[in-house]
């Protein structure tokens, strides 16, 4: 069985240990259990007759009798639903019990509240060392045997990276008590606090041996930069003196290693590239980042002039009116969300809330975005090591960005779920945040933000465990046999939230002079930037609060331990920032403070135990020389074959994983917090049609208002990543046009995810892995500038594979595309559903045959040859005709065409409104009725306009690609007539139905 | 403006809806004030200041072990006291989703027995799971709620996880019902009662309760958010539908301003 039973170690115990346990009344119903019950029958395949939960908390503190029965009745249990019991077992009628509870030093959020809420029922507060663990019972009832449980425990109910569980039987119980339940989850490891030197004067192959061992992720001549600098005389010279080793010491090479990762630095981004296009001309690339990403914005900066703050921030920072300003970011959590889904998840979605907070001098979190890519939930192969069921997976990430944005009071705004097979080697989870803050702030732009030398460094929120060490190096490699757990965090977002507030409130206050969040490489990368401006630092490591005793001191430096800030206050600040955290039950610690000695320092115990030049720290990465080709591939053959009605292949196509509704997923995310949600994710007359983009009005007393939409199409990057790029940011282009928008009001925020581009024995096609990357930069430059889009931040993942033994999956490239505008008057802007009978309707731009990588294709397992392509010139003046028209009131309704081509954006449309449509094929000149309904050309809308505007309208778009395809019906009917004069129908519920079973969870 | 109702918005600790339930009763006519938990109990003199007390909805400490739970036990072992003047001295109160389960948990509501004892619960939707969407809603006839009059019909937003009324038992039930303490009902869109039918009732609540108030009327909790729901943008369907300007959820707001406005009268 899968754990061995923890016992209570009698060291570990310094306390009385009792457990209460609470549950459900017999009598009532436990909706809770039923859920777990469901899951149990619809992932596992196993039916059981009942499941009852019950919450364990395990106090771990010397409380008399009555006070343990003061919290058992008063704080945990609810006397109108609930029984409890002290130290009894509390599960009755039930044949196995199953025992889950966290690893030791795991985040325990609601341990940890329970110790608060204690200390108000008890009027006192628990000692340093007291604590209280939450653990869970499930009671299951059924003919199941003790495998079939243990099944239970470690494919559904708990993840063994993580968290113990044990499974017992009735007769187990009754036989043996409450024995060899969970015991105590205390963190009874210790790392030494000493440091070591480490021996650099080595040959080459044990440098690199030496890199793989400390999980460095540092390449060669990596390590040989390293070792030359400690071969410099005047760095010899200044150890000698300062009395460190002449070798580096563990903490410097893993500050170095951090600093210097392909997640923090960006490497292949930067990297010389020698570039072999299809024609075979070879041309050399200084950078992929200075000469595609930012050469974007400098070009669109030209012709905007709202940009306030890109690239060097947390965040990307624009004008959004006179008073405030807006700040946008995107981050993926990758790697942590493979191994344990919800708390890398939860992670991922608290993390990017915090680079928003950590924008200029801190931005008010606003909105959130989330974007999944998975395998299919239906997947029935084998499931290769360490990787879980996509099921699974999707179940858990979602139910992290669910606590983690709803615990926060963030409303979710946009989002997509992208399937595709090689998603199992790795899901994709991006997260994005909106902020809001005032353009001044005590008289200052609100954006300008700098460390002088002399102020403190604080570090404010959570503490530091052994949690998250490694992350970035870890996030910097493909994922393999020895990922280490300890690369997985759970997400606190109590703590954070009340950090939040606290930081918000002393900005306003003028109390810090800088901030920044604790990301990858925890203090180490914070600091480590932050001391850029003053030009250095001194840290006291042994000065920070820890979770628990025993880190060493580079594990300090480098935890990745979540909820935490940094900020830089100057002198006369302090004592009025730490009494305001005092109030707000925040912990905010002086660690050191910045200089301007040009070094890094760390000190452990009044001890030198780092010092690094500042330049070599952030400048001394050698460039990395890479090659790339490209070269199209060999068309697979393509059969289009009408092998049924056109409603029988609608219906199909609208039920594929990439177009069905994703409702029930996003009911659970709360996305109107905050009361400014202008246009919800699903509209129309029973609020259940898909919308374009959500749009919100964040600044109460304006009308202005800020619409955000994405693109993602990773299905088309086998064919060409270049037409892949194009198609995303047109998708997103065309959602913000839907709903209003217009061009020069766009800002984008790119977000790479793409397999390891870089040629060696484990990736024999790097090199057209980095071809691609290339034409999809190129793409990305071309378009952006054609749409004058500046990409205001954005970020890359590089090594999105999975290998262990034979296996290798890489995923498909992919980018994410996060677009957002701001929409002057929100009264203005359209939904989606169409509005009333009568209404003519317009398809807007070309139809081609465009099926490579369609849906309707991939449902009859091909991928087809003719990507789409788009023709931005011929788009930008539809886009202009297309907002004008809606800017003047001449449009119903507008909703984008995408995955699933036209035959889904009328579908859709009409079943959100309520009402069908006539609809006549033969008006789109496409080589069959097939390739009209189907295929995927871009820069496409589906619009109803009532016939009183229709000839404004028309004028409006001034002829560009307008095609009148019918009207819309008074009946609940969707008839299509298609070039055999043949008319076929279907009602809405059947066309919805189709549209929400898929998913229906 | 010496003259002008206060609001105190209570804020801190995970509640997440502070500023646009100060921002609700600022459009209602009123001043109001986000001010930390902690402030009020460094010092709940405070409290006197204020004609109107919110405890806004949001997370409030996670939510952990149980909806509201944990601010319930704060506010009651550190405020009651106080908490207890300022509805004696005839001040409104309201609590709203998050709100709403602590006033609950903490026996502020319905307080039949004029005691801190837990009559009520909110626990977990019968779904099992969190939802947010539009429901519609009724008054209750006879009502003594104070925040809810003159409304019959209003449709508002619901957010949670944990929000199915029980009461403890049926004279429980009685008494609130008796004493006119029922105040809001989750109804179908045509205004018949939902008799629990999901999604129209989207808990389970008992009755299709969605707001109750104490017998004085003042004191109100509700799991739907009115803060919610002051302008026409908000609504999910005002992109085809006819609405007035001023969101109906702003109705509840103002009937405590004005309610203050008559008192000083």
């Amino acid at each position: 069985m899968g754990e061995p039973q923890a016992k209570l170690e009698a060291a570990d115990a310094r306390h009385v240990v009792h457990r209460i346990e609470v549950g459900m009344k017999r009598a009532m119903i436990d909706p809770v259990g039923d859920g777990v019950k469901a899951r149990i029958a619809d992932d596992l395949g196993i039916r059981v007759d009942e499941v009852r939960v019950i919450d364990v908390y395990t106090i771990h503190a010397d409380l008399t009798a009555a006070e343990l029965d003061l919290v058992r009745r008063e704080l945990f249990t609810d006397p109108i639903i609930q029984d409890s019991c002290i130290d009894a077992a509390l599960a009755a009628d039930y044949d196995y019990l199953i025992e889950v509870g966290f690893r030791p030093g795991v985040t325990d959020n609601v341990g940890k509240s329970s110790v608060e809420g204690a200390a108000d029922t008890l009027g006192r507060a628990l000692g340093p060392t007291e604590a209280i663990f939450k653990s869970t019972q499930y009671a299951i009832a059924g003919h199941v045997n003790a495998k079939q449980c243990a099944r239970i425990a470690r494919d559904l109910l708990a993840n063994d990276l993580i968290q113990r569980w044990v499974v017992r039987s009735k007769t187990e119980m009754t036989e043996s008590g409450r024995d060899g339940l969970l015991g105590l989850p205390i963190v009874t490891e210790r790392s030494s606090s000493e440091v070591q030197a480490i021996r650099l004067d080595i040959p080459s192959d044990a440098l690199v041996s030496l890199s793989r061992d400390r999980m460095l992720a540092l390449d060669l001549g990596e390590m040989l930069a390293i070792q030359t600098y400690y071969r410099k005389p005047d760095v010899r010279e200044r150890r000698a003196s300062d009395g460190l080793p002449l070798d580096p010491t563990d903490i410097e090479l893993e500050i170095l290693a951090q600093t210097w990762s392909e997640h923090c630095k960006h490497k292949i981004f930067n990297a010389e590239i020698e570039y072999t296009d299809e024609s075979g001309t070879t041309r050399l690339i200084d950078g992929l980042f200075k000469n595609y990403v930012k050469a974007t914005t400098d070009e669109v900066a030209k012709r905007v002039d709202w940009l306030v703050s890109v690239f060097h921030d947390n965040a990307g920072i624009i004008k959004f009116d006179e008073h405030w300003n807006f700040a946008l970011k995107a981050e993926t959590h990758n790697s942590p969300s493979a191994l344990d889904p919800y708390g890398g998840a939860i992670t991922g979605i608290v993390g990017v809330n915090r680079d928003v907070l950590g924008a200029g001098m801190g931005c008010r979190c606003i909105f959130n975005t989330d974007v999944f890519c998975f395998a299919s939930p239906f997947y029935e192969g084998a499931i290769p090591p360490r990787l879980m069921h996509p099921r699974r997976v999707l179940r858990g990430v979602h139910q992290g960005v669910k606590d983690g944005g709803n615990q926060s009071g963030i409303p979710d705004l946009n989002g997509a779920i992208v399937f595709h097979d090689r998603f199992l080697g790795k899901p994709l989870v991006f997260c994005g945040t909106g902020g809001l803050i005032p353009a001044t702030i005590a008289g200052k732009p609100s954006h300008e933000k700098a460390a002088r030398p002399g102020d403190y460094i604080v570090m404010c929120g959570g503490r530091i465990g052994k949690d998250g060490i490694h992350g970035a190096t870890f996030s910097s490699e493909e994922l393999h046999e020895g990922s280490p757990a300890t690369a997985v965090q759970i997400g606190d977002a109590i703590t954070q939230k009340k950090m939040a507030d606290f930081l918000l409130e002393a900005r306003d206050l003028g109390l810090f002079s800088n901030i920044t969040d604790n990301g990858a490489g925890g203090l180490s990368s914070s600091i480590g930037e932050m001391a850029k401006g003053p030009g250095g630092a001194v840290i006291h490591l042994d000065r920070a609060p820890l979770k628990y005793p025993g880190l060493a001191p580079w594990e300090i430096f480098l935890s990745e331990a979540q909820e935490r800030m940094t900020l830089a206050v100057a002198p006369e600040n302090l004592n009025a920032l730490t009494a305001l955290a005092k109030r707000r039950e925040v912990e905010a610690t002086v660690l050191g403070e910045f200089t301007d000695s040009g070094l890094l320092e760390c000190r452990y115990d009044g001890a030198l135990i780092a010092a690094l030049d500042m330049d070599f720290l952030h400048d001394g990465v050698p460039k990395m020389r890479l090659k790339a080709t490209w070269y199209p591939p060999t068309p697979q053959p393509e059969v289009i074959v009408k092998d049924s009605d056109l409603i029988t292949d609608l219906k199909g196509v609208l039920g594929a994983l990439n177009v069905c509704s994703k409702e029930n997923f996003v009911r659970m995310y709360d996305h109107e917090v905050l009361g400014q949600s202008v246009l919800k994710q699903f509209q129309g007359v029973d609020h259940d049609g898909p919308g374009n983009a959500g749009v919100i009005r964040p600044a109460p007393g304006s009308k202005r208002g800020i619409a955000v939409s994405c693109g993602i199409a990773p299905k088309y990057s086998d064919l060409d990543t270049y037409w892949m790029m194009a198609c995303v940011i047109d998708e997103a282009v065309r959602n913000l046009i839907a709903v209003g928008a217009r061009l020069g009001s766009i800002a984008g925020l790119d977000n790479f995810c793409w397999p390891d581009p870089v040629e060696s024995e484990k990736t024999p096609d790097g090199a057209y892995k980095l071809g691609q990357l290339v034409r999809c930069c190129e793409a990305l430059y071309d378009f952006c500038t054609a749409y004058d889009i500046p990409l205001i931040s954005g970020k890359d993942s590089m090594k999105n594979d999975y290998r262990i033994g034979d296996t290798k999956i890489s995923i498909p490239p992919t980018v994410l595309f996060t677009a957002a505008a701001i929409i002057d008057d929100v009264s203005k802007v359209i939904s989606m559903d169409v509005k009333q009978p009568g209404d003519l309707v317009y398809v807007i731009g070309d139809t081609k045959n465009e099926m490579g990588g369609s849906e309707y294709l991939a449902l009859r397992g091909q991928l087809g040859v003719n990507v789409p392509k788009v023709d931005a010139k011929k788009a930008r003046a539809l886009y202009e005709g297309l907002s004008q028209s809606i800017g003047r009131g001449l449009v119903a309704s507008c909703h984008d065409c995408s995955d699933g081509g036209l035959g889904v954006a009328l579908a859709e449309s009409a079943f959100a409104g309520g009402f069908g449509m006539d609809i006549d094929l033969r008006a789109i000149p496409a080589e069959s009725d097939v390739i009209a309904l189907f295929s995927e050309s871009q820069s496409r809308f589906v619009v109803t306009v009532p016939v009183s505007k229709a000839d404004a309208f028309v004028s409006e778009m001034n002829g560009i690609a307008v095609t009148l395809l019918g009207k819309v019906s008074p009946l609940e009917v969707f008839r299509i007539t298609g070039r055999d004069g043949v008319r076929e129908e279907a009602s809405l519920s059947e066309l919805k139905e189709a549209w929400q079973r898929t998913l229906r969870w | 403006m010496s003259k002008q109702v206060r609001t105190l918005v209570l804020t801190g600790f995970g509640i997440n809806c502070d500023n646009e339930t100060a921002d609700a009763f600022e459009r209602a006519g009123a001043s109001a004030d986000r001010v930390h938990l902690n402030d009020i109990i460094a010092d709940p003199r405070c409290l006197q200041e204020y004609n109107i007390l919110a405890v806004p909805g949001g997370f409030s400490f996670g939510d952990d072990i149980a909806s509201g739970k944990i601010l319930a036990n704060r506010l009651r072992y550190r405020l009651g006291g106080p908490l207890s003047s300022f509805v004696s001295d005839g001040k409104p109160l309201i609590g709203i989703c998050n709100g709403f389960q602590v006033l609950a948990k903490m026996g502020m509501l319905p307080m039949v027995n004029g005691t801190f004892q837990q009559d009520i619960t909110l626990t977990h939707n019968d779904s099992g799971r969190f939802e947010n969407r539009w429901v519609h809603l009724t008054t209750v006839p006879g009502t003594k709620c104070i925040w809810t009059k003159g409304l019959e019909r209003l449709e508002l937003p619901v957010r949670h996880g944990e929000g199915k009324f029980i009461p403890a038992n049926a004279d429980v039930m009685e008494t609130m019902r008796d004493g006119g303490m029922l105040a809001l009902r989750y109804c179908l869109h045509d205004g018949e009662a939902a008799r629990g039918d999901y999604p129209a009732n989207p808990n389970g609540s008992i009755d299709d309760i969605a707001g109750i108030c104490d017998p004085t009327g003042l004191v109100f909790g509700l799991m739907p958010h009115p803060e919610g729901y002051t302008e026409r943008t908000q609504h999910p369907r005002w992109t085809r539908e006819k609405l007035p300007e001023e969101g109906l959820g702003l109705r509840i707001f103002r009937n405590a301003v004005e309610y203050c406005e008559g008192m000083r009268r």
